[in-house]
């Protein structure tokens, strides 16, 4: 058994529970308990943030975890519960395949974005290059979940996990982005979840339901 | 590419003669069947067991040999002129041989008892193909030349299709005889392109010559391929199997027995024999095909059989699953092999061989206990039996050891070879290969579904044929086997027991045969002989006695303390009806009951269809058939485009005479251009 | 092997064998707290038990000898899993004889009998219960290996009392397959145990019911051997998650006799924490519709492959 520093051994558990969060919101059928995941996701990386912060004394990497806390385990979910309570959606409809063969495919991405990441995680001399198959699984897995759902607040929350995994890649291979990039896509994923959930409105408005396979009929028929 | 270690030759093969003399014997007790063809009492009462006494010698001599480790040579002029037939009998093949002698005793002395008159097939002729069936399985196992083991394997192949069509008056029969036959041919057709393959061009077909060829890379491959091919289709590997579900509910039960318990591990020991020693080293990723093969076959299997309501048919769905397990072993075994861990690879062939060792006893037993069950009530539809075990006790008793043990239960015996292949699972992490160590814990999960799943078939298989009340009026009349088949059936039962309680002594014996496969002996750490310890590295044992003693004496002090404590009053009342009075029968679970869960489940797997009564049917009748889908996807679209070629070439079919001779004569001058161009 | 050592193995029996009614008790009570009723005696089930040891046994006409061996059997698998989980110490004599691939095999074997002897009598709910069982059992069996294969993946062992040892030693640290598994662990142990998600241990309604619908025709002596057992096997569950996931406490080779003055507190302490959170678990959760256990269990085995699966890529 290898006997690898602590701060090593934190970093990869964080990985894991990130993974294991991604698996437990591609599970869930409650919207309700989806943003709480959410949530735990966003306090996992920005303890990991905090983390590699203290490990590679980066200042700017404390002020991302201070954003992150701020923007992912506060202010988001308070909007995304706010929304759902006025929506009244407290569970998705039966996703659109069962959660057993969902969470079979998860496991194949799984393995694909490990392959997948094997050269690169070669290359990376980072404390974090085991993370970057994690990272990489959470986008792919989080994609999945906005592919195999049928509610708009579902696949919305997809989008912001998929957001995760990616700020947790770059924290995995660089330490982070630029400060002036992290900011930008802080307020992106506000703004697009206001957004979003003014369109929530509309849609529900226009047909009494936030099921979006009534979208279909918008398109144009032959 | 050679193997480095050579055991020298016994100077005389005295053990090979003796097999061979067995073999003889076996034919000629078949050919004494035809003196009163129609005598139940000849061949029931003297040839049987006396066939099933020079199958316990074969395993005696077989057990000889293998403790020897030596490897006997023997050249016997028959045959073609300049074609000897050549033997031979090494540890790979005395421990097939033990294994065909062991198991073939309990059957023949249940066969004994079991064919009775007016069944098809005439006994005394029945007597010939059985005996032959066993005597050309004995010469596929001590075969050393192509030419030997093709024709052994023929003769194998014909008279076990004949012992399936001993019923032929029946349509569905002969149809499943034909599935078999057709698939046994295509797979004969493989293994003669393999060998061919395998001389690499010396053209000597003797299996000496075969490992001393030099194949290309590319070639090799061809050989391998082929022969999982040849042998997976004899063996029952998904999509393979399809022969397996017909022919061994049309079988005889004994022949089933025989087939599902033995037959089918010839062909394992082709793919051993292949693979690990006429091709020498093998490529590493050559062992994925099996793997994967035998990881889809075990959960194919087994789910087909969580669904079946035949219970020869749900038998013979759990013979396609072991087949998977022991597959999955070969590709593990030559993952290692290839990637030179040698002791790992031992220990992975280890649990292979132990595998087909306890297939061979427990579904033979089961396969016999059925048997008695269809004499005893004449149905095989689980649909209609039940609470069995009140009327034949014996049977559901010893039926009840081969359920736990194939449900892998310890201390029985197909725990062993389960925890066997589990712990050489456990040790891939250590292959240089990253892609496949992520495949293993899928792997391994799929494999411990298999047997989990496994579990919830037997709980299914026992419990609708021997527990419960009796579906039908008619199993109140059911009679227990005669004093044969018991016999037969506790030597299998004492088999399994055997099996799980001594691996130590078993795995020991297996050892001459790991070193002349991979090189290599499973090291035994433990020095205590009731202590499975295979791995030196890692603290892993296993004790089936001691685990048995306790878990009886903890039984029995509580049946002691309980009886001492409290007094024993008792009385028997009616079963608890809920207050609705009436309670009858067939308020019971239905097989097809048993396996709705699994039907929901896997939904995707099957074919079903399903006819539902009205709800105003007075007499309501359920039914619901599971098919295979690979019918439709893969032997439809081929049988389609074969016709379709015959009905092409139907069209050379004139009637005429002088066409046909311009045919001859057409291909005659074509021949002779040919051979002036060269 | 000395003489502390088989004293140790016999005072682990003893102790499983006498708490589990009460870890079951306490279960109850916690339960009852959170649920704002009044909660039961802890030493309801075993007066419960001694009550059913005194009453006449009723049997059913169409019962076969294997529906009166099976409770005996199946009490009797669950004390020697008892004997081979190392809850107090790591030095047990026992232990080399079963491996944590055995125990799951001995669980299973318990399973197979219990279903058989609900068969044998041949009622509706009898068959009905061992079917759900079945299902139930087949895919949290592989669950709880796969979580198993976990943590000998990690201290190369499939021994438990070594695998203990070597997650108790500490340099490990944390692993991120065990927190999978960890997760995959208190699902099967909620099905196994036929807690609430599941099944009701409370309820005799036939929709719902399994590991009750298994028991309806046993009464007596016999009932209580099985509920015994089902008492036993909930504290061995527990015991198997101390083993693999707070494996500090437990008195190892060199700590020595004295190790178990601090192992037996540190049991209790743990049990009576895991029953709470049992209990809030439980009081948190609604019992889900039969056919959707598959899918929480499926849940759970791909869990624990994942976990498995974690390991190897974080190793590699």
């Amino acid at each position: 058994m290898t006997h690898l520093p602590l701060y090593q051994q934190l970093l990869d558990s964080c990985a894991a529970l990130l993974l294991l969060l991604s698996f437990a919101m591609l599970s869930q059928r409650r919207v309700v308990a989806l943003v709480n995941l959410y949530a735990v996701q966003g306090a996992v990386l920005a303890a990991t943030t905090l983390l590699l912060a203290w490990r590679t004394g980066e200042d700017h990497l404390y002020v991302s975890a201070a954003l992150t806390l701020a923007l992912k385990v506060m202010l988001l979910p308070w909007l995304l519960h706010r929304l759902i309570r006025r929506l009244q959606v407290h569970r998705d409809t039966e996703p659109l395949l069962n959660v057993s063969g969902i969470m079979l495919v998860g496991l194949v991405i799984v393995v694909f974005a490990f392959s997948l990441a094997q050269p690169i995680t070669r290359l990376a001399s980072t404390a974090t290059r085991s993370a970057i198959g994690i990272a990489l699984a959470v986008v792919l897995l989080a994609f999945l979940m906005m592919i195999t759902r049928r509610k708009a607040v579902s696949q919305v929350m997809g989008f912001l996990s998929m957001e995760n995994g990616v700020l947790f890649g770059a924290m995995s291979a660089s330490y982070g982005m630029p400060m002036i990039v992290e900011l930008g896509i802080a307020l992106d994923v506000l703004v697009a979840v206001l957004v979003l959930g003014v369109f929530f409105f509309q849609i529900r408005e226009r047909f009494d339901s936030l099921d979006l396979h009534h979208l279909e009929s918008l398109k144009e028929h032959q | 590419m050679h193997r480095l270690v050579h055991p020298v030759a016994a100077p005389f093969p005295m053990l090979l003669i003796g097999c061979v003399g067995l073999l003889l014997g076996w034919t000629v007790i078949g050919l004494a069947g035809l003196v009163r063809p129609r005598s139940v009492v000849l061949a029931g009462r003297l040839l049987f067991p006396l066939g099933a006494l020079l199958g316990l010698a074969l395993a005696l001599l077989a057990g000889a040999s293998l403790l020897g480790g030596g490897i006997e040579r023997l050249i016997l002029p028959i045959g073609l002129p300049n074609l000897p037939m050549h033997l031979r009998l090494d540890p790979l093949s005395s421990i097939f041989l033990l294994l065909l002698g062991a198991s073939s005793f309990g059957i023949s002395l249940f066969a004994g008892g079991y064919f009775r008159v007016g069944e098809g097939t005439a006994p005394g002729l029945l007597c010939l193909q059985y005996h032959l069936f066993l005597a050309a399985m004995g010469l596929v196992l001590i075969a050393d030349d192509a030419y030997s083991f093709l024709v052994a394997w023929e003769v194998m192949a014909l008279a076990s299709y004949f012992l399936v069509t001993t019923q032929h008056r029946i349509a569905e029969i002969r149809r499943a005889g034909f599935i078999y036959l057709l698939m046994a041919h295509v797979g004969a057709i493989c293994l003669l392109l393999c060998f061919g393959v395998l001389q690499g061009g010396s053209w000597h077909f003797t299996f000496h010559a075969m490992r001393s060829a030099h194949l290309s890379l590319g070639w090799a491959t061809v050989a391998f391929a082929l022969a999982l091919l040849g042998f997976g289709a004899k063996a029952g590997l998904v999509p393979l199997h399809v022969w397996l579900p017909e022919a061994h509910p049309a079988a005889p039960s004994p022949v089933s027995a025989l087939m599902s318990g033995v037959m089918l591990k010839t062909a394992v020991y082709g793919m051993l024999r292949v693979g690990l020693d006429l091709l020498g080293r093998p490529v590493w990723w050559w062992g994925l095909a099996p793997l994967i093969l035998g990881l889809f076959t075990i959960v194919y299997g087994v789910l087909f059989a969580a669904v079946q309501t035949d219970m020869k048919r749900l038998l013979a769905y759990s013979s396609v699953e072991n087949i998977g397990m022991v597959f999955t072993g070969i590709g593990l075994t030559i993952v290692f092999a290839g990637s030179g861990l040698k002791v790992f690879a031992a220990l992975a062939l280890l649990a292979t061989l132990y595998h087909c060792l306890n297939h061979a006893f427990m579904k033979s037993l089961l396969f016999l206990g059925t048997g008695s069950v269809l004499h005893a009530t004449g149905e095989r539809n689980l649909g209609r039996l039940g609470g069995l075990i009140h009327r034949m006790p014996w049977v559901a008793w010893l039926t009840l050891i081969g359920t736990l043990a194939i449900a892998g239960l310890p201390p029985l015996n197909g725990f062993v070879s389960e925890w066997l292949l589990l712990q050489s699972f456990l040790f891939t992490g250590h292959l240089p290969h990253a892609f496949v160590n992520l495949l293993i814990p899928m792997a391994m999960a799929l494999v411990v579904l298999g047997a989990a799943l496994a579990g919830y078939v037997m709980v299914k298989f026992y419990g609708v044929i021997f527990l419960g009340q009796p579906r039908e009026a008619a199993l109140a009349r059911a009679q227990d086997c005669g004093w044969l088949e018991r016999i037969g059936l506790t030597w299998l039962a004492l088999g399994c027991v055997a099996l799980g309680l001594f691996p130590l002594q078993v795995i020991r014996a297996l050892g001459a045969v790991t070193q002349q496969l991979v090189g290599a002996v499973v090291p035994q750490s433990s020095s205590h002989w009731w202590l499975l310890a295979p791995v030196p590295e890692r603290s892993v044992s296993y004790a089936p006695l001691v685990f048995l003693t306790a878990t009886l004496a903890v039984v029995l002090m509580t049946v002691l303390a309980v009886r001492l404590a409290y007094r024993q009053r008792e009385r028997r009342g009616p079963a608890w009806d809920c207050g609705a009075g009436n309670l009858t029968a067939r308020m019971q679970d239905t097989a097809e009951g048993f396996g709705q869960p699994i039907r929901h489940l896997f939904q995707p797997f099957f074919q079903i269809e399903r006819e539902l009564p009205e709800p105003t049917d007075r007499a309501p009748r359920y039914r619901v058939v599971v098919r295979e889908r690979i019918w439709r996807l893969m032997y439809e679209p081929i049988s389609g485009a074969v016709e379709g070629l015959a009905n092409t070439a139907a069209r050379l079919q004139q009637g005429r005479i002088s066409v046909y001779l311009l045919y001859s004569f057409l291909t005659l001058l074509v021949l002779l251009a040919v051979a002036l161009i060269r | 092997m000395n003489a502390i050592d088989w004293i140790t193995q016999v005072l682990e029996v003893v102790v499983a064998v006498a708490a589990a009614p009460a870890f079951l008790g306490w279960l109850n009570q916690c339960r009852a707290w959170l649920q704002n009723r009044r909660a039961p005696s802890l030493w309801l089930p075993y007066r419960n038990l001694h009550k059913l040891f005194h009453k006449e046994a009723v049997i059913a006409a169409s019962a076969s000898p294997l529906f009166r061996i099976a409770p005996y059997v199946v009490f009797g698998t669950m004390v020697v899993a008892a004997a081979i989980i190392p809850s107090m110490s790591t030095r047990l004599p026992l232990v080399g004889s079963a491996d944590a691939i055995a125990l799951v095999g001995l669980f299973a074997a318990a399973r197979m009998f219990m279903t058989l002897a609900a068969m044998d009598v041949g009622t509706a709910f009898g068959t009905l219960g061992a079917r759900r069982e079945m299902m139930v059992g087949f895919l949290a069996e592989p669950a709880l290996l796969m979580v198993i294969f976990v943590a000998s993946q990690i201290s190369s062992s499939t021994a438990l009392p070594v695998i203990t040892d070597h997650l108790a030693s500490g340099h490990l640290g944390l692993s991120p397959g065990l927190a999978f598994s960890a997760v995959a662990f208190i699902l099967v142990l909620l099905a196994e145990n036929a807690r609430i998600p599941v099944d009701n241990p409370a309820t005799h309604l036939e929709l719902t019911m399994i590991h009750e619908a298994m028991l309806l025709e046993y009464s007596a002596r016999h009932l209580a051997l099985m509920e015994w057992a089902a008492q036993l096997k909930l504290f061995n569950y527990a015991c198997i998650g101390f083993a693999l996931f707070l494996p500090w406490g437990v008195a190892r080779a060199h700590i020595g006799p004295m190790g178990l003055a601090v192992a037996i507190p540190a049991l209790a302490i743990k049990l009576a924490v895991a029953g709470a959170a049992l209990a809030l678990i439980e009081t948190v959760s609604a019992k889900m519709r039969v056919m959707r256990i598959p899918e929480f269990l499926a849940t759970a085995f791909l869990f624990a492959v994942l976990g498995l699966l974690v390991h190897v890529l974080l190793k590699a």
